[in-house]
């Protein structure tokens, strides 16, 4: 990853960025948990050139660094260059699109399983370079969402209720999810009280509709919401759902342009209706 | 099961189905009195969660109804509703509960009579169903 530390050194040197997000040696072993996390690869801020050499990046860096670039803390650090997976790098143009972030608050380091690197200044770069790769779900992916439309409505239900049972309302998927960033979220609201605060099962049914629903149209399948739930509950197949929905009925995509409209907050006046009475 | 009466519950707006629910009285038009009816000022007002709060709360059927499209008063209210609902219904079926429960229509101000015949049917198919206690079961703690 010499590279990837080259970059770090000439942007923070030039003073092009004052602070490079990227992935750093967490503590502990390699922890192998019910959620698909593999080893211990955690965020870093480089702000300071001499400690540029300890970015890193190999398959334990999953984590979605472009969850940071909404917090005032960070924010505060000035402009920041954020090393981006693919997930990543179309989250920011969700975020642009949704004016959150423009060409002053960021630059990306694409990064690839391949190791390759590469510098995108502009959000117009990080567009051109989305649009070269394959975005959408992935055939096994879908094949999962088929594997589960094909049981019964009831089948259906026992699943989800044996799921979101476990839920401890901890909102970690919140927390790691780049697009939940309201700085008051509906769940914080107790006049009304929307979301029971107590873990019970009606209330983790609302809580979890509600984050599905609210990134319906916007979630571009980084999958941190699962491999941050500390009880393991699939909640990328929601989100899954939901892009497969938006993409069929609407014929949209989040994440692939700066400048779009979110498909939820738009319509064409032909939208299908044939459950319309 | 027979003697099973439904409630149901109906989100409509306030300038096309609540102004037809208006007319269905006025006409004295004689339906089902298992609907409960909530105004709101547009469809597009109507947030998913206030269906879930419905359902919570004991209904076991859910009317949503508002202006046909291009009909709006806001111009596009409800064509955003109809997105929300195409996405909403989704996530419901996918989550194993039936979306048969919700009714979604366009009755405008002038369509007395299509109204009654949507509470007519949405209650008889409700009651067909029968309660919907998987979903009144997951009451658990203190939310009434």
């Amino acid at each position: 990853m010499e590279t990837l530390a080259n970059i770090a050194r000439e942007l923070l040197a030039a003073g092009t960025v004052q602070t490079v997000i990227g992935y750093g040696h967490g503590s502990g072993e390699a922890a192998l948990t019910r959620t698909h996390t593999q080893t211990q690869a955690r965020a870093v801020f480089i702000r300071d050139v001499a400690k540029a050499g300890s970015l890193i990046f190999d398959a334990s860096c999953q984590q979605n660094l472009a969850v940071y670039l909404m917090k005032p803390e960070v924010r505060r650090l000035g402009k920041a260059a954020l090393v981006a997976t693919p997930a990543a790098l179309r989250t920011i143009l969700q975020l642009a699109a949704e004016n959150q972030v423009s060409d002053h608050d960021l630059l990306a380091l694409a990064v690839n399983g391949q190791g390759e690197v590469a510098l995108l200044a502009t959000l117009a770069a990080i567009e051109a370079h989305v649009a070269a790769l394959d975005n959408d779900l992935k055939p096994g992916e879908i094949a999962e969402l088929q594997k589960y439309a094909a049981l019964d409505l009831e089948q259906r239900r026992q699943f989800w209720e044996e799921q979101f049972s476990r839920c401890l309302k901890c909102y970690a998927c919140r927390g790691a999810c780049p697009l939940c960033y309201c700085s008051r979220c509906t769940v914080e609201c107790n006049q009304p009280q929307w979301i029971p605060v107590p873990a019970h099962d009606l209330g983790n049914l609302e809580w979890n509709v509600m984050r599905a629903m609210h990134l319906a149209g916007r979630c571009v399948n980084c999958g941190d919401c699962s491999r941050a739930c500390p009880v393991g509950i699939p909640l990328h197949l929601l989100n899954q759902k939901l892009i497969s929905e938006v993409l069929d009925n609407f014929d949209s995509r989040s994440g692939m342009a700066a400048k779009a409209d979110n498909a939820m907050s738009t319509f064409k006046p032909d939208d299908p209706e044939d459950f319309i009475r | 099961m027979s003697d099973f009466k439904p409630r149901i519950v109906a989100f409509v707006c306030n300038w096309c189905t609540y102004a037809g629910a208006d007319l269905t009285g006025t006409s004295r038009m004689k339906y089902s009195p298992q609907v409960t009816i909530i105004r709101f000022p547009c469809t597009g007002r109507i947030d998913f969660m206030l269906l879930l709060k419905a359902f919570a709360n004991g209904a076991d059927g859910i009317i949503v109804s508002g202006c046909h499209p291009n009909d709006c008063h806001y111009s596009s209210g409800n064509f955003h509703a109809r997105r929300r609902w195409i996405v909403f219904r989704a996530l419901l079926d996918f989550l194993g509960i039936d979306v048969r429960r919700v009714q979604f229509s366009w009755v405008s101000a002038a369509e007395g009579a299509k109204w009654a015949q949507l509470v007519n049917a949405t209650s008889e198919s409700i009651r067909q169903l029968g309660p919907f206690s998987g979903f009144h079961r997951l009451r658990g703690l203190g939310v009434e």
